[in-house]
């Protein structure tokens, strides 16, 4: 079933908000966009609409993180994380400052809107922040198990988000704590790490490659930064070949984490889902996924590649 | 706490010289915007200011942001001088590696720095951020932020100053350290800012106009935005760049460069 990143996140700041007094919401006049007027209208005190001012919202929230607030900045990703950058590095990543910023719209997912609003970038930029913890989402009920993860220690965290509707791929009980990552299927042929929107074209693309006679696992690589170095060190060795999945530049995002990680500490073919250093364009997301070769196709092929490079290292 | 006018004077003049130390023993840093906004930064921690050094993070304390970062060496000496640390560290710490003094104010490594700031035009947003946060939690305490008159020429201070009015955030005042001169030279010849008062006006603060180094004009201004209600102040304080060494007074190269042996002894002399 799909469901609305929206909703949920509506649901997850509501529900926080009860546990913790001192969490206060950011926006910079998107809460209609974001479906988020009904948390206003719950806690009118502790929703702060910022005006169109993205780098002073960012710092602004450092401030009040300063006074012991949790600020919470949400908002589209590309104006929470690519546009304040260096405040969000000045501001809150260099005094380790506790604010949580949730990126909805990443990725060519957004669709109609276009490349200036397809945020490609973003997870690469923020996994350079010392401090900062990075997650990514890939259904509703992970939504609420990342929100009410970062909500749990002090510190800042980047949330990103699909732009609206995700396939389930999670069951109520989820749970998601910094650092984690979750082995969605088994398998000894190749490794499928995704994360995102792309957890749901990788899950299909092992189903596929099983009826080719080929064991993939999927990983859900939903915590970047930390990122599970000893369950993916373990895939490599266990599978010998890599493919990653995102929706996300191929450079720096998920797929450079993996690769850094693999490429020191456990060398085996890996191949990269992504989009190919190019920009977006507007078009549906279907049309967009792929026009830009973001399909569990791409993903079986790239994994027919990863295991062939691996039985020539073999032979 | 003191308003005694001379006490503040000498006051002023014992961490100008103290400026003028770190600088030359660090052979690095930014001397003459630290002594331009130094009696504001007096009047505020001598005379104003309910905060306890002994205690940094008393939720209720008063709490004073530098924008402009760069002048770091002006409120190291304050907050060495006023017990948050001691003062040996200027001389051995300041820009030094592993030191907590950093080039620009960093809230984690140094005990009374409460933003981290340096890069231009960030924290008159974390002023108001602080303001509101007090104010979500009823705490009734005053943020003061010190802006560079070339700092305002970042879009990010206007973004934050629309941000205070639409807030009515009466407890935040912001002081502009109006000296005339950015780094490359005056700040008519960088970017004309034009009409600067009338611009925070424009932008619903309440304005003062004040000699910055006269310590009654910079009080009677302080009183002043303490009464007003439900809008922002902005004092706008005419100074001198390098104010109390002559040869530096007005003079655009000491903006960031390092006195010599010789400028520096005179330096002193001056100040004493």
């Amino acid at each position: 079933m799909k469901r609305s990143f929206r909703a949920v996140l509506l649901e997850a700041l509501n529900r926080n908000a009860e546990n913790y007094p001192n969490l206060v919401v950011l926006n910079a006049d998107s809460a209609r966009a974001l479906s988020l007027t009904k948390f206003t209208a719950t806690y009118p005190d502790r929703m702060y609409g910022m005006g169109i001012s993205e780098a002073d919202m960012l710092s602004t929230a450092a401030g009040m993180a300063a006074t012991g607030l949790i600020p919470v900045v949400v908002g589209f990703s590309m104006f929470v994380s690519e546009k304040p950058f260096e405040q969000i590095r000045q501001s809150i990543a260099y005094p380790n400052l506790n604010v949580k910023i949730i990126a909805t719209h990443s990725g060519l997912c957004v669709g109609q809107d276009g490349a200036t609003h397809q945020a490609l970038e973003d997870i690469a930029i923020m996994r350079m922040l010392p401090n900062f913890k990075v997650f990514v989402s890939a259904d509703v009920t992970e939504t609420k198990s990342i929100v009410d993860a970062m909500m749990k220690y002090d510190g800042p965290a980047y949330l990103r988000l699909g732009r609206d509707m995700a396939e389930d791929i999670y069951f109520e009980d989820k749970v998601s704590i910094p650092g984690g990552a979750d082995v969605l299927l088994d398998g000894k042929d190749v490794t499928i790490a995704a994360c995102g929107m792309m957890v749901e074209p990788a899950l299909k693309a092992a189903r596929a490659l099983e009826e080719e006679g080929i064991s993939a696992a999927v990983l859900n690589v939903y915590s970047i930064k930390p990122m599970n170095d000893k369950l993916l060190l373990e895939y490599a060795s266990k599978t010998s070949a890599i493919v990653t999945a995102e929706d996300h530049m191929k450079a720096g995002g998920l797929g450079g984490a993996v690769a850094e990680l693999i490429g020191q500490d456990h060398p085996v073919p890996i191949r990269r889902v992504g989009v190919n250093d190019r920009f977006g364009e507007s078009g549906s997301q279907e049309e967009l996924y792929l026009k830009y070769g973001l399909t569990a196709e791409r993903i079986m092929e790239e994994a027919r590649i990863a295991i062939s490079a691996k039985r020539q290292i073999v032979s | 706490m003191t308003r005694n006018i001379v006490e503040l004077e000498q006051k002023a003049k014992q961490l100008r010289r103290d400026v003028i130390e770190m600088v030359f023993s660090a052979q690095s840093g930014h001397i003459g915007g630290s002594l331009s906004m130094m009696d504001v930064l007096v009047a505020l921690f001598y005379g104003e200011m309910d905060y306890d050094s002994q205690n940094p993070n008393r939720s209720d304390r008063d709490r004073f942001v530098l924008s402009k970062g760069h002048t770091s060496p002006g409120l190291y000496s304050v907050l060495a001088d006023v017990g948050y640390f001691p003062r040996e560290e200027l001389m051995t710490s300041f820009r030094c590696i592993g030191g907590m003094l950093q080039g620009h104010p960093a809230m984690n490594k140094t005990p009374g720095v409460e933003m981290t700031s340096g890069s231009l035009g960030i924290g008159l947003s974390a002023a108001n951020g602080m303001a509101l946060g007090n104010r979500h939690q009823n705490i009734g305490s005053r943020i003061y932020c010190m802006l560079g008159d070339g700092e305002i020429n970042e879009g990010q201070i206007w973004e934050a100053a629309a941000t205070a009015a639409q807030y009515k955030l009466d407890t935040v005042t912001a002081f502009i350290d109006m000296n005339g001169l950015q780094n490359d030279a005056s700040t008519k010849q960088v970017k004309d800012m034009l009409d600067v008062r009338a611009k925070w006006e424009a932008f619903g603060w309440k304005t003062f106009d004040i000699n910055g180094h006269d310590f009654t004009e910079i009080f009677k201004a302080i009183d002043e935005a303490k009464q007003t209600k439900g809008q922002p102040s902005a004092i706008l304080c005419r100074t001198v760049k390098g104010k109390g060494v002559s040869f530096m007074e007005n003079v655009v190269e000491f903006h960031g460069k390092t006195p010599s042996k010789e400028e520096y002894l005179l330096a002193l002399e001056e100040l004493s």
